[in-house]
């Protein structure tokens, strides 16, 4: 019989396929510690594609377009799974959008973006690794530039 | 077809290479056409937020000189901006009074955003030290009347190229055209690693060189920037390279350069380039600084639609 490594949830959320060492970044940003339910994180996990991943599974709660979104800034090849009855109802990987809005803070202090209160912007340069552009000011993000709203 | 009209003019990465050309074009023609009424009836806000010399003067006097009018100011402090409205809300307002806005201002992106919020359209003059095409397309211009050709040429940029904006810009826009670029700068003062990766990207061959040694018979084209003292935390570190850098006509033929070799700087110079360059052949920097009214004019006739 299977042994699972992370037990199964009746409800929620699945994140599947993290790069293991950006697990805790994406369960900062999807805030589990105002979760009421049951939350789960592994890391170093076996995986075949990713030599170890991490996995975060969510009681309860069915997560945002705005939450994959920023997800998929940090971790690319994450695999999400809404899960109901303890069915996967839907099964979808992240996708880097082509603009990120109001997300991602620009990393140069001297950016309109970073003064007069306006969202920011960036253009995908790149998804994987990720590269983004400021609008505004042009500058290009790498990952390690990327401080999330 | 290529056409202008009504279009924002915020950054070099904007444009095409058959959109450069077309300005380019247009200048040429400029250069026949002085004190003429085709802007007439059409008025330029001149937004200044931060001092300039050449390119406001240069843009006001190209307005004039095409029939315009001009309204503005040249330093925000007797503004709205200085009671604490936003700059969005300050172009906002001034779009009402105004065909087309021309803005400088000390934050990187600020052009953008101003595009983004007004109907007119906006001609960046300056944001921070990110873009100044307006710089870049009369750089390129001269280029093509001092050699003839922008094709093929082999170009040495040196200086600040870290902080210097129209270098970066001016790369750019010669990656279009099959340009061989040499980095010259002290180890401090690279060009910044995104716009190498992004050149490389475009397979422009360009290299990073720490002087003209062993490159000055190469080159066609030398693009000087000031290197200034205030990016340099040690004093002594900053003496070490203004020698270095210092071109003197003496330095350049002991080293060995190309006899139609052309120099060109953005001005204002400080010690940078000796007056004994002044009067050579070599030294084009003054034809640059001059070539930015029928720049103005050409880009300025294009955007307000009254020229194809």
């Amino acid at each position: 019989m299977k042994q699972l490594d992370v037990s199964a949830i009746k409800d929620g959320s699945v994140i599947d396929h993290i790069d293991s060492k950006s697990t805790l970044k994406v369960a900062e940003i999807l805030n589990i510690q105002d979760e009421e339910q049951m939350v789960l994180v592994g890391m170093n996990l076996a995986s075949k594609f990713l030599g170890k991943k991490g996995i975060i599974k969510i009681g309860g709660k069915i997560i945002d377009q705005k939450e994959v979104n920023k997800i998929a800034l940090i971790a690319p090849d994450a695999t999400v799974n809404i899960i109901q009855d303890y069915e996967v109802v839907n099964k979808f990987r992240v996708v880097v959008p082509e603009i990120i809005e109001d997300m991602v803070k620009c990393f140069n202090p001297n950016c309109v973006s970073n003064h007069h209160g306006i969202e920011s912007k960036l253009h995908v340069v790149n998804k994987n690794p990720i590269k983004l552009r400021c609008h505004y000011c042009e500058r290009v993000m790498n990952s390690k530039d990327i401080v999330l709203i | 077809m290529v056409s202008f009209k009504q279009k924002d003019i915020i950054s070099i990465r904007h444009f095409n290479k058959d959109e450069l050309l077309y300005i380019l074009d247009l200048v040429k023609l400029m250069e026949q056409m002085d004190h003429t009424n085709i802007l007439k009836g059409k008025v330029l806000a001149s937004l200044f937020f931060e001092p300039s010399t050449r390119t406001r003067l240069s843009f006001e006097s190209a307005m004039k000189r095409l029939g315009g009018a001009v309204i503005g100011f040249a330093e925000s402090g007797a503004t709205s901006v200085a009671k604490g409205e936003s700059l969005s809300d300050s172009v906002r307002i001034i779009e009402g009074y105004c065909d087309i806005i021309v803005l400088r201002h000390y934050l990187e992106g600020s052009a953008q955003l101003a595009a983004d919020v007004v109907g007119v359209p906006v001609i960046n003059a300056g944001d921070g030290a990110n873009q100044h095409p307006t710089q870049t397309f009369l750089d390129l211009y001269t280029i093509l009347k001092t050699k003839g050709t922008l094709d093929g040429l082999t170009v040495g940029f040196l200086g600040d190229l870290k902080y210097g904006r129209t270098v970066h810009s001016l790369a750019y826009a010669l990656a279009y055209f099959g340009a061989e670029m040499f980095f010259i700068s002290p180890p401090g003062l690279r060009m910044p690693r995104d716009c190498m990766d992004e050149l490389k990207d475009r397979k422009v061959k360009c290299h990073d060189n720490e002087s003209l040694h062993g490159i000055s018979k190469r080159l066609d084209v030398i693009y000087c920037t000031r290197i200034q003292k205030e990016r340099f935390a040690d004093p002594v570190e900053y003496e070490k390279v203004r020698g270095v850098y210092r071109l003197s006509k003496a330095m350049l033929e002991e080293m060995g350069i190309k006899d139609d070799l052309k120099i060109l700087h953005p001005l204002p110079r400080v010690d940078e380039m000796d007056g004994s360059l002044d009067k050579t052949d070599y030294a084009v920097y003054f034809h640059q600084a001059r070539n930015g009214i029928p720049v103005r004019k050409a880009l300025l006739a294009a955007v307000l639609g009254v020229v194809e």
